[in-house]
């Protein structure tokens, strides 16, 4: 009977994909309990709020503020956001809609390659060229001294490293924009840049949330290059040229070293769970934000 | 013919890379008059439509030789600014692609891109434009939704409905009926019939019956070339050359 074996592996199939599915939203799940389960001993003694709005770190004394941590996180991705999305948008627009097929099969492998450099080697690039830069144009004055380690500094590496994914999605995207749906655009007297902005950002605006979202995980999380030039001061910036010290960068530092100290390893631990929290809240906005989108524009 | 040729393209030929899909293309269409492009797959009618308003631009490997000559101006002069050349004509194409906007902002998209800034004008101009491919009691309640919820046939007619919105003179049309079911296509044809007091019509079709029901003249295309051009029924009862004897045979034999 080959219609019942071919049911069968159709619901085996079935079955296996979604324990698999099962199995790693549980793993998800098991690392954020998990996180929180370690960081139960520094709840118990200081609320959550002052947790989060304290400034106070000083850890041998038992005082615990993630303020300036979370501050740093949030600056560092926002900044470099800020700087890699409108290049890497006309990019990947230069790349879709102007580039002779010749750059474009040139620029394309490039890019992706970009993307495969370990982060180390952005924060050596980092610490080498853009911190001593930063240094060197933020003058003399002593109201702006800075030592160049900086969220500047962290927001541009981080930018040139989620250029590469940025571009290479949004050029995925706009090249899924069907060639006749540009063309009715321009057979009604549009220009080139028109079509563009009414037609084909606002045709790709799902795949260029999606591809924000993304990258903006990714900054979050991302630890090595930026620890390298941020300067790692815990404090909360007041200008991009102040130094920082994002989450990821305190876990990666301090982890493993100081846990003679009391509550020292579930503050860390807190750190991660803030982390995880950010990056799931995070996803649950685009995701909220894509539905709208695709709710009212197909 | 007595008009005045509405499109006049002269020794025409195109090229994909190295390869010529239009060869010497010579033709006049009439004023206010539908003409259909009738041949095998292949041959070169779609590529002929797109040549009325330098669809080719963008490509990258096209190659164009030659003059199209719309109200008399070679719209491949250098002068010559695309966006006035295309203001000129209306596209369907064989799929519709509604753009990602509402059925309303569809409409409007052609009027606002010229200047129409005025609400109550441009609601007029949609409601007006939507009436005029019988649309209107269908859509007048959903206005605001996207297009893309439209049925495909439904669909088709909101891009005539568009394309009509920026007041052209030529609608071009690319077996605009191939993705529609009997009832739609039976509407838009009727449209068509309704629109050439207005409008000159160009149509690319694969549908025989539907070339006679629709058009005054019929150009039959072969391998790039025009075998032959003239009115509707001498052509398709009385045709001349051998190939579009052949053509015209496999369809009513
Ligand atoms: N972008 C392109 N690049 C290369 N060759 C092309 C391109 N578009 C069309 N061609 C070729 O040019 C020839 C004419 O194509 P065209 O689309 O004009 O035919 P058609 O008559 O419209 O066919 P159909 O009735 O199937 O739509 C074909 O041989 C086709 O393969
Ligand atoms: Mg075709």
């Amino acid at each position: 009977m080959p219609d019942t074996r071919r049911l069968l592996k159709e619901r085996i199939a079935g079955t296996a994909m979604l324990v698999l599915t099962a199995v790693s939203i549980l793993l998800t799940a098991a690392i954020g309990i998990g996180l929180y389960i370690r960081s139960e001993p520094l709840l118990a003694r200081h609320s959550l709020g002052s947790l989060l709005t304290s400034s106070v770190w000083k850890p041998m004394k038992g005082e615990f503020g993630f303020f300036p941590f979370i501050m740093g996180t949030l600056w560092v991705t926002c900044l470099a956001l800020f700087i890699a999305l409108p290049l890497s948008l006309l990019s990947a627009i230069y790349l879709s809609e102007y580039a002779a097929p010749r750059i474009r099969r040139m620029v394309v492998p490039i890019v992706d390659l970009l993307s495969g450099i370990p982060p180390v080697v952005y924060g050596v690039w980092g610490v080498l060229f853009v911190v001593p830069l930063i240094q060197r144009s933020a003058g003399t004055d002593v109201t702006h001294f800075t030592s160049g380690y900086s969220v500047l500094a962290g927001a541009i590496v981080l930018a040139v490293m989620i250029f590469p994914l940025l571009i290479s999605i949004l050029f995925e995207v706009f090249s899924g924009v069907p060639l006749e749906m540009k063309n009715a655009s321009l057979s009604l007297g549009a220009t080139q840049w028109q079509t563009i902005k009414f037609v084909l950002l606002k045709k790709s605006a799902p795949g260029i949330l999606a591809a924000t979202a993304l990258a903006v995980s990714r900054s979050f999380g991302e630890t090595i290059a930026v620890l390298m030039v941020c300067g790692n001061m815990p404090l909360a910036p007041h200008a991009v040229t102040d130094a920082c010290y994002p989450l990821p960068a305190l876990i990666a530092n301090n982890y493993g070293e100081m846990l003679s100290v009391p509550m020292y390893d579930s503050a860390l631990l807190f750190a991660a769970f803030i982390l995880f929290v950010i990056i799931f809240l995070f996803n649950l906005l685009s995701r909220i934000v894509l539905a709208r989108i695709e709710k009212n524009l197909v | 013919m007595t008009n005045t040729p509405h499109i006049s393209v002269q020794n025409l030929n195109l090229y994909y890379g190295t390869r010529q899909a239009l060869k010497n293309i010579n033709i006049n269409i009439p004023d206010k008059k539908v003409t259909s492009f009738i041949g095998p797959s292949g041959c070169g009618k779609t590529s002929l439509l797109k040549t009325f308003n330098r669809l080719h631009d963008s490509a990258l490997d096209v190659r164009v030789a030659g003059k199209v000559l719309v109200d008399g101006e070679n719209i491949y002069d250098k002068q010559v600014e695309v966006t006035h050349i295309r203001k000129k004509m209306g596209l369907l194409s064989q799929r519709p692609f509604p753009l990602p906007l509402s059925i309303y902002g569809n409409v409007a998209y052609g009027p606002k891109l010229h200047g129409v800034k005025d609400k109550p004008l441009l609601d007029a101009l949609v409601e007006q434009r939507l009436k005029e491919v019988a649309l209107w009691d269908e859509v007048k309640d959903r206005l605001h939704t996207p297009a893309t919820g439209l049925s495909i046939g439904q669909q088709q007619r909101l891009c005539l409905a568009r394309g009509l919105a920026v007041e052209p003179e030529i609608i071009l049309g690319d077996e605009p009926t191939s993705a529609l079911d009997p009832k739609s296509t039976h509407k838009v044809e009727e449209l068509f019939l309704e629109l050439k007091n207005k409008y000159t019509i160009v149509l690319v079709t694969h549908i025989l019956r539907q070339a006679r029901r629709v058009s005054d003249y019929i150009v039959f295309v072969y391998d790039g070339q025009i075998i032959e051009f003239g009115p509707t029924e001498e052509l398709l009862l009385n045709p001349k050359e051998e190939l579009t004897k052949d053509y015209i045979r496999g369809f009513f034999s």
